[in-house]
């Protein structure tokens, strides 16, 4: 297992080595589709870190994503900050936020857990929403920057390499150990002594904190930022379902799902402009047929077949 | 991608007419591309006003054989894609209207938050952008950072401006007192607009003796307008958005609410706000407004509903028409594809449009209604800024047909 694990970090670094040369080839309706790749990327890669061992299915993506971005809009437009002030700030918020929404809710399971985390983008809009009429005031949240595709793109690079990192890193702690126990069984976890609630809010907030980072990264790229955009729900389905199309239950499986996704779903709305909507709820469907362990589960299967038939 | 067939169409028709005159040449094309929403929030607003004025002026520039570039006639290929109102996916598509379909010329987006995402690319390739259904009051800094980038529906304050000055008429007529109830959707621009309406209403001696915002979607207005109603205040002030301005004329109709004056922001000026409640909203004002007797308009309204089958809305829709004339004089005029050259035309001459004529100063258009009312069945401008043939306001007077 070991030297397998260092020879899928190696070729992870390789793989970022060569997308970091994309904006020095692609034109710039390709260099766009990149960005939105690899902001998906950060995005399913970081949610799989928690959602991918325990089996809990986070809706909250949106939620922190939209934090991110509001705050750069709001800091930058209403108090005249750098973007690095915001950059910095943003995921600390979204990260100290879901500390608290995980203590107060990971102790629910399934489904329960599911709906609240559905709930919280919207909850949090309405909020912002009430905040920014009763307190604020707002002229439209402008993010006026000279940072360009490309810079972007780095910077949402930088941070899947990050969390690319981290999550490998976890996998082999005693925490990644306790993570993947909880996923099969909690009740065995609590039984040996692992403190669940502890191991599921450490994850859950990292999986905020990087949302919120990419929200945050993402926002000179709006240019002009309004809550009912930046938290939208459908970015919270988008990354549960490219995980899930690459297999949650490896790091590297949500690069197998993303990139193909994206370049699909672009293809789908340039061809079936007003029918985009029913190809995500048929891929989600295709999905947890025939896929349910995605892609990666998929090849595992496989190779797990091959091999018993040499042997 | 949708390429219309209206395209197809009208080149056919065009060529047979220059065949028969025995003029038949090789049809070059110019190519125009569109994002706008057809699906998401802002699409209901998309269709009345942006899409179905698109499909007109491509309609009627390629009936009469296209657009004259350097002496070359030009037919108008349309490219257009739905944005569902996602500013990531604009920007996307924007990119892809750019660098894969390779168009000529832009229309401008629907919607403040969209022309002002979509500003830098289209900027880097040099595209002009005449923006219609944007408005600020950020259009100096913008501008500036985006010298491709023109405004022509106004600005926020000018917006807030128009309904004060029909406050301080009413007020000195007589008509209503100091008191206003206001109530603003909690949303970007209704929040914006409630801002800048607090502190101009406050200046000229007004109290806000009601002042409540809502939250977008909300399906149940009736306890807004209940409390606006026990206010007391003869004038109604309402910074609302396209589902809220016919739920509070609802609610104002079931209340009874008794006002002289009352106004309510995007939408008012929707044909489909006058379909829905006929006389009972007669004499309530609204955002917009437009002139039904200058012949240009009647003629531009008429062209609408024969093309698109749909009355024009009574505000933005010649506004956006008017966007792309200035961009078929401007082609014309420079006489070429360049769009360096033509956004400089646009920058130093002078439009004749539907809309009047409209000149640019640093990029901004000074020529649109702010206010206007139902009166008798049509939506009149009643205040605007260079604009003619405002009609003097009449006082709201009870809720019954």
């Amino acid at each position: 297992m070991k030297p397998s694990g260092w020879q899928e970090l190696l070729l992870a670094a390789l793989f970022a080595m060569l997308a970091a040369f994309v904006p020095l080839v692609a034109n710039g309706y390709w260099l766009s589709i990149a960005v939105t790749a690899m902001m998906y990327l950060a995005l399913a890669t970081s949610w799989a870190l928690f959602s991918g061992p325990t089996h809990y299915i986070s809706l909250a993506t949106g939620a922190f994503f939209g934090i991110g971005g509001y705050l750069v809009g709001s800091m930058m437009s209403d108090y005249q900050l750098a973007f690095w002030v915001p950059l910095v700030v943003a995921p600390v918020v979204a990260a100290l936020l879901a500390m608290l929404i995980g203590l107060a809710t990971l102790r629910l399971s399934g489904v329960y857990f599911v709906i609240f985390t559905l709930g919280l983008a919207e909850m949090i809009r309405n909020l912002i929403s009430w905040i920014q009429n009763n307190f604020l005031g707002s002229r439209g949240l402008y993010v006026l920057t000279d940072l360009r595709d490309q810079h972007i793109y780095w910077m949402l690079l930088a941070v899947a390499a990050v969390v690319y990192l981290l999550g490998w890193l976890i996998n082999r702690s005693r925490l990644g150990f306790a993570l993947r126990i909880i996923g099969n069984d909690e009740t065995v976890a609590r039984h040996v002594g692992i403190n669940t609630a502890t191991a599921k809010v450490i994850l859950f907030t990292t999986t905020g904190f990087f949302a919120a980072l990419v929200g945050a990264i993402i926002a000179p790229r709006w240019s002009y930022i309004e809550p009912n955009q930046v938290f939208s729900p459908q970015l919270s389905f988008l990354v549960v379902i490219m995980a899930l199309l690459g297999g949650a239950g490896r790091l590297w499986g949500p690069l197998v799902g993303v990139i193909p996704f994206t370049i699909i779903w672009e293809w789908v709305g340039v061809q079936f402009p007003n029918q985009s909507f029913l190809f995500m709820g048929l891929a989600f469907l295709l999905i947890v047929y025939v896929l349910p362990n995605g892609v990666v589960g998929r090849i595992e299967q496989l190779r797990a077949r091959l091999r018993e038939r040499e042997a | 991608m949708i390429r219309r067939r209206l395209f197809n169409l009208a080149a056919t028709a065009a060529l047979a007419g220059l065949a028969l005159s025995g003029a038949a040449q090789a049809a070059e094309v110019i190519k125009l591309g569109a994002i706008a929403p057809k699906t998401g929030p802002l699409a209901g607003g998309a269709v009345v006003t942006q899409w179905p004025n698109i499909q007109l002026w491509v309609e009627q520039v390629n009936a009469r054989g296209g657009l004259d570039v350097g002496g070359t006639q030009m037919m108008i290929e349309l490219i257009e894609y739905d944005d569902k109102t996602n500013p990531g996916e604009h920007i996307k598509l924007a990119q892809r209207l750019a660098e894969q379909d390779q168009v000529d010329f832009v229309v401008a987006p629907y919607g403040t938050g969209f022309n002002i995402a979509a500003a830098p690319i289209y900027g880097r390739y040099g595209y002009p952008m005449i923006a219609v259904s944007a408005i600020t009051d950020k259009m100096d800094e913008l501008t500036e950072r985006y010298p491709n980038l023109f405004f022509t529906l106004g600005t926020t304050t000018a917006f807030v401006d128009g309904v004060k000055e029909i406050l301080v008429e009413q007020r000195e007529a007589g008509a209503i007192g100091n008191e206003i109830a206001m109530v603003n959707v909690a949303d970007a621009f209704g929040i914006e607009l409630a801002d800048r309406a607090r502190e101009l209403f406050t200046e000229a001696g007004f109290e806000l003796v009601y002042d409540k915002s809502y939250p977008l979607g909300t399906p149940d207005l009736s306890p807004v307008m209940k409390g606006a109603k026990d206010s007391g205040a003869k004038a109604f002030v309402a910074w609302s958005y396209p589902p809220d301005s016919f739920g509070l004329a609802e609610q104002a109709i079931i209340e009874d609410l008794d006002v002289s004056v009352y106004y309510s922001a995007v939408a008012t000026s929707f044909p489909a706000f006058g379909d829905a409640y006929g006389g009972k909203i007669n004499n309530v004002l609204g955002a917009g407004g437009t002139n039904v007797d200058d012949p240009a308009i009647a003629a531009y309204r008429a062209a609408h509903l024969d093309v698109t089958g749909k009355v024009a809305d009574y505000w933005a829709s010649a506004n956006t028409y008017a966007a792309l004339q200035i961009l078929e004089q401007a082609i014309e005029g420079a006489g070429t594809k360049d769009k360096e050259t033509v956004t400089q035309y646009i920058k130093d001459n002078s439009f004749d449009t539907v809309m009047g004529t409209l000149t640019f100063e640093n990029n901004v258009s000074h020529t649109f209604w702010s206010v206007g009312q139902w009166q008798d069945g049509v939506f009149r401008g009643v205040k605007g800024t260079g604009v003619e043939g405002a009609v003097p306001v009449r006082l709201k007077d009870g809720w019954v047909e």
